[in-house]
């Protein structure tokens, strides 16, 4: 089955080239934030002040920040950091959200109602509300940016897992299942979910992207992680000062690694879709 | 006529829904502010340096000796008779901070989805029309990359653009310059009460404050609306129902207005709230970018400083908003779409 | 002789699909006159309806017409530019289509729809337009038209949507109507109403009409001169008597002999030169019950309610003995899905005993039915040979399931040659077991179906309308091959379908359900040929008969003249 896979995904790859750009993308992204701190070219934390504000050259690519860093360095070494807080967060919101979502959604009744009012609720905070409120009660600590992000996000895949479930469940090789000896359970977990997947996966690469984006957001607004740590969004707090004074690479460069990032997660989505669908394959 | 009364039991019945989420909301802050780790009264006690007697008395006040359910009557009591604490920053009372605040938020938030509203629906039903073509692969381009940049790079790298490069806007700073008088205080939103009274410099002046921060949030939602604009629109225009209408002979525009874009318009009312509520979030970064003066600035700097009751009255704000906007969609989506309120 | 209204000459229409180019029509050459009716009839992938959406330029982006003529009125119409069409559109050709609520408007009231059209080529004041879509609507017989001016399509049933579409297409007294398949998912009763309807209107305006459809009783029935076609080709041409008579083209013979009529029994439904082809049946001699043994299956006093408190079944009692085939038989919401579903266990009852020979299976609940040793003694086959398959199973996999949850089997050589022998026995080539469900054609997947099914050897077969989504010519084999099963195995059937010929056909007994209730119930041959109650004689009279001078002379009742 696995030669196949990837026989069929090299079919996909080749057929758009986006995805497969996009795909490249991800993984080299991945490959910076697990190598990142040593590949760099010049220390991400110590400063120098001496080199300070200076714009983009060929000694510093990016240009340096007002303590003189480099600020290609500290992009290397945040990609870590944003990708740790996304994929736990987004990890662990889909690993619950779905679960419970697919059991509401084929069992309906009060359960089914009674996650419904709890996902209301949530669904009424804006996501910087509720991770401003999370961190007034809880720290200010990276943890709870994650459990924040986790919470907001949950409701999204409790309502589409439910969703996708729900139209799912009277078809007719569910109940063929349960007349060839399924209890409900296995129909769930060995049937309908898998079934759900290409869907999610798409979602999943989505919201990797815009959990990104949110962690940058919280930490550029003070919340979660605290400088000298290198992060995007802090970099961008810290580069906010200078922007009336022209200095515009404090903020562009990091600006263009979030677009970036998320555009490739975002691209990548479209493209997972289509290789997990066997009904693409021939 | 009996439409319209359906459509009232209907609204009736919405907010009735949705009271069960607003207890919800107040139940959450309540287990969030107050029954977490930490010392809830020494958050809300008048300052770091209060002494032993300030917090036992704010302890007692608060009710915080006692059981927790009880805590819980109190705390419904104190929202539902306006009493949110005090802020230890301004010393005012956290109600009097936020009604003072609010009209600064919403008309930033208003003006920006007004903004988003007429670029991306004409943009998505263009691009839906003239499927293939080049508007249509630029309009996919742009909403690719715009929900990947987030709200605040695009807002300075606005001011960088039309405040330092350009010239072209003020200091962004705050909704009016330092040394502008306001008008005299009617609904709360610039725009409106300078036109009320006439003085027109003065709002231009306002205009062109305003301007900056409510592009920078409306690009980002641009992008969503714009695409779901095109897709509703593209399924709407690929639906037998067209078709029908094509082979009875209707002329084009009615066949895309009537037709195509009524019913395509359904999806974009449902995206539009929510798109909203990601609005109301983005307000805390475009409010830190500009120094505008709205609640998300307010809340944020208590949060920064320790100053815990402008926090909690914010989050009860912005959710008891949401849910009042979602309610204000669905009744509007149920005028638009006679599926839901007949039969 | 009627000058030709309409005339295509060597028509060819492609599609652009992601796997290149498809020809759907492949040279098509007709004519019709004015005021003629005609039928053009022909299974999935003959290409019907895309002829007739070309003569209507309402292609789908990826089709064009790449050779051929349509000429119009004498006119050459087949280069005319989009925008120029419009005036032909509803003034000179007009359409009706299958799925009519889907076709219409979901937000827009029906009479405004209907003035929209009127006004599309007549300029004039609103209310003016609004009075004569009133009009309309009376002449299509819609009853309380009034009312129905300011109703939704949501709030009318099919058969009123499909009127309303009708009232559209002759607002502007169009000189051609094209109805694309404009029964199907009607029932029966208002299949007859619907086209009893349009003929009339045909005749009374001296419309002409293309009748397309995949029925072939339907077109007999209703039109002058019958069109075959056959993968994109016109095969046949003829008045219908003559084609059922003395078909000439071999495919023509199968689709003659596949559709089943008042009067066919299941061996007629291959034609003669394809039978010698079939398998020798080993039928095992039933020796009979011993006096006093249960019968297979006994349900007595079944109610079902769901939740709004309206019973979906109620009062319903039946008896399948070991062997017997009985069908059940009614409209939509005559509740026969719920009654199979509660019989095969899938739901529960609200009241009401079920017992399998003797033993009653009414009170395991149906989430635990699955682990009772009786789940594998009553299996079922579904209607939509595409929606009951896995998409992630192959066909392998689907058959096996059941014998690795019921039979206890093991992955091995034991499974795989279980799988195999069932493949065969129900004519599956063995090579097409690795495949998925979508590389499958329907015939090969209701085969997976029917396979995964037996594969236990149950003893009771629920067919919940097994062949409903199958064309004609592929039902043809499956209900052979269904009605070999029954005899070599000794199975029982509970039949369920909303057509009265295949239920002829395939049961001993069969009971007619209306609204949740039994009408009546007695041997198949005899009930259909002789029906007792009212509801069950509109049922039969509704069937279109491919010979209905003969078939009204059976019945005694004078001959009504031929229309079109």
């Amino acid at each position: 089955m696995t030669s196949a896979t990837l026989r069929h995904a090299g079919w996909i790859l080749r057929g758009n080239p986006l995805t497969g750009v996009a795909a490249t993308g991800v993984f080299l992204l991945v490959l910076i934030a697990i190598f990142g701190p040593w590949i760099v070219p010049y220390d991400p934390i110590v400063s120098n002040v001496s080199q300070a504000l200076m714009p983009p050259s060929a000694a510093h690519v990016a240009g340096t920040d007002q303590l003189g860093r480099d600020v290609f360095s500290r992009l290397i070494v945040a990609a870590r950091l944003d990708l740790a807080i996304a994929v736990s967060a987004v990890g662990i919101s889909f690993a619950i959200g779905a679960v419970i979502g697919a059991i509401c959604g084929y069992t309906g009744g009060r359960l089914d109602r009674g996650v419904g009012r709890f996902v209301d609720v949530v669904m009424a905070f804006p996501l910087f509300v509720l991770a401003m409120a999370m961190v007034a009660a809880l720290g200010n600590r990276v943890e709870n940016i994650i459990v924040a992000t986790a919470i907001i996000n949950l409701p999204f895949y409790i309502r589409f897992a439910r969703a996708e479930v729900n139209v799912r469940r009277n078809v007719g090789w569910v109940e063929a299942a349960r007349a060839c000896g399924d209890s409900h359970i296995s129909v769930i977990l060995r049937f309908l979910l898998p079934n759900v997947l290409p869907a999610m996966a798409v979602q999943i690469s989505l919201n990797l992207g815009w959990a990104i984006l949110n962690a940058a957001g919280l930490s550029f607004i003070g919340l979660g992680v605290k400088p000298p740590t290198p992060e995007w969004g802090i970099m961008v707090a810290e580069g906010a000062r200078f922007i009336s004074t022209g200095k515009w690479w404090l903020v562009a460069f990091p600006g263009l690694a979030l677009m970036l990032t998320v555009l490739c997660f975002n691209l990548l989505g479209d493209g997972v879709r289509d290789i997990l669908d066997p009904r693409m394959r021939t | 006529m009996a439409a319209f009364g359906a459509t009232l039991v209907r609204a009736g019945r919405r907010f009735l829904s949705s009271l069960p989420a607003l207890f919800g909301v107040l139940v959450f802050t309540f287990l969030l502010m107050r029954v977490l780790p930490g010392d809830p009264a020494v958050f809300f006690a008048s300052g770091p340096n209060s002494g032993k007697e300030e917090i036992e008395a704010i302890r007692k006040q608060m009710g915080l000796d006692k059981p927790v359910p009880e805590q819980l009557m109190f705390y419904l009591y104190d929202v539902g008779s306006g009493n949110l604490g005090r802020s230890m920053m301004t010393g005012q009372l956290v109600t009097k901070d936020l009604r003072e605040r609010l009209p600064a938020s919403l008309e930033l938030t208003l003006t920006a989805l007004l903004i988003a509203l007429v670029s991306a629906v004409p943009l998505g039903v263009f691009a839906a029309l003239r499927q293939g073509s080049l508007i249509d692969h630029g309009v996919r381009f742009f909403c690719a990359l715009g929900v990947c940049v987030p709200t605040f790079v695009s807002g300075l790298l606005l001011i960088y653009v039309f405040y330092y490069l350009l010239g072209l806007a003020p200091d962004p700073t705050g909704r009016v310059d330092i040394f502008a008088s306001l008008p005299p205080r009617r609904t709360g939103f610039l725009l409106i009460d300078f036109l009320l009274v006439g003085d027109f410099d003065g709002w231009w002046a306002a205009f062109r404050q305003l301007i900056l921060p409510a592009l920078s949030m409306a690009l980002f939602v641009v992008a969503p609306l714009a695409r779901i604009t095109r897709a509703s629109m593209l399924v709407s225009l690929g639906s037998d129902f067209v078709r029908t209408a094509r082979s009875v002979g209707l002329p084009w525009w009615k066949v895309v207005v009537t037709y195509a874009l009524r019913n395509a318009i359904l999806p974009v009312i449902t995206i539009a709230g929510i798109v909203f509520s990601t609005m109301l979030g983005a307000n805390v970064l475009v409010e830190k970018v500009f120094s505008w003066p709205g609640v998300a600035s307010y809340a944020l700097d208590a949060l920064l400083s320790s100053d815990y009751a402008p926090v909690q009255g914010f989050v009860l704000l912005m959710a008891t908003v949401f849910v009042i906007v979602n309610l204000l969609v669905d009744i509007l989506y149920g005028i638009a779409d006679p599926r839901v309120t007949i039969g | 002789m009627t000058s030709s209204l309409l005339e295509l000459n060597d028509l060819h229409v492609t599609f652009s699909t992601r796997r290149g180019l498809v020809e759907a029509v492949r040279g098509v050459t007709l004519s019709l006159g004015a005021g003629e009716m005609l039928g053009l009839v022909g299974e999935s992938g003959s290409g019907k309806s895309v002829t007739g959406f070309a003569i209507t330029r309402l292609l789908d982006a990826a089709g064009r017409i790449t050779a051929g003529q349509i000429r119009f009125r004498g006119q050459d119409i087949t280069r005319i530019a989009g925008s120029d069409f419009r005036h032909l559109h509803g003034a000179a050709m007009a359409m009706i289509f299958q799925n009519p609520r889907g076709a219409l408007n979901p937000i827009r009231a029906v009479g405004d729809q209907i003035a929209d059209a009127i006004t599309a080529h007549k300029r004039m004041p609103r209310d003016q337009a609004r009075a004569q879509a009133l009009e309309l609507l009376r002449a299509v017989q819609i009853r309380d038209p009034q009312k129905r001016m300011a109703a939704y399509p949501h709030e009318l049933s099919g058969g009123m949507c499909q009127r309303v579409m009708i009232a559209m297409a002759i607002s502007c007294n169009p000189a051609l109507l094209i109805a694309d398949e404009p029964t199907t998912g009607l029932d029966v009763t208002t299949q007859k109403v619907v086209m009893d309807l349009l003929t009339g209107i045909a005749a009374e305006r001296g419309m002409a009409t293309i009748l397309i459809t995949h029925d072939l009783g339907l077109a007999a029935r209703y039109c002058r001169r019958v069109v075959v076609m056959e993968q994109g080709r016109l095969v046949e041409e003829a008045e219908p008597k003559k084609l059922f008579r003395a078909p000439q083209h071999a495919y023509t013979k199968r689709l003659v002999a596949a559709s089943p009529t008042a009067t066919s029994r299941i061996t007629d439904l291959v034609p003669e030169e394809e039978r010698a082809r079939e398998v020798a049946i080993q039928i095992v001699p039933r020796s009979p019950p011993a006096p006093g043994t249960p019968p297979l299956l006994e349900v007595q006093k079944l109610v079902k309610r769901f939740d709004q408190g309206d019973a979906a079944v109620a009062d319903f009692s039946m008896m399948i003995n070991a062997g017997e085939s009985v069908g059940l038989v009614g409209e939509s919401g005559s509740g026969k899905s719920t009654t199979s579903r509660i019989v095969c266990r899938l739901i529960d009852a609200s009241e009401g005993e079920i017992a399998f020979e003797g033993k009653s299976i009414g009170h395991i609940p149906a989430r635990d039915f699955h682990r009772s040793p009786f789940r594998k003694d009553i299996q079922i086959v579904f209607q939509d040979p595409t929606d009951s398959l896995n998409p992630r199973y192959t066909a392998f996999d689907c058959i096996a399931h059941p014998l690795l949850r019921l039979a206890g089997m093991r992955s091995g050589d034991a499974l795989r040659q279980r799988v195999e022998e069932c493949a065969q026995r129900v004519g599956l080539g063995i090579e097409l077991l690795t495949r998925f469900p979508h590389q499958l054609s329907g015939g090969q997947k209701a085969r997976v179906g029917i396979a995964r099914a037996i594969a236990c050897r149950p003893r009771l077969l629920v067919l919940d309308e097994p062949t409903a989504a199958l064309d004609v010519s592929v039902q043809a084999v499956v209900l052979q091959l269904l009605d070999r099963l029954r005899r070599e195995d000794d199975l029982a059937f509970l039949f369920v379908s909303h057509d009265l010929n295949v239920v002829r056909m395939m049961c001993d007994r069969t009971i007619v359900l209306q609204n949740g209730l039994i009408v009546e119930q007695g041997e198949s041959r005899a009930m259909f040929d002789n029906p007792q109650t009212a509801y069950t004689r509109e049922l039969v009279d509704a069937v279109p008969h491919i010979e209905p001078e003969l078939a009204a002379l059976a019945n005694g009742a004078p001959v009504a003249p031929r229309r079109g």
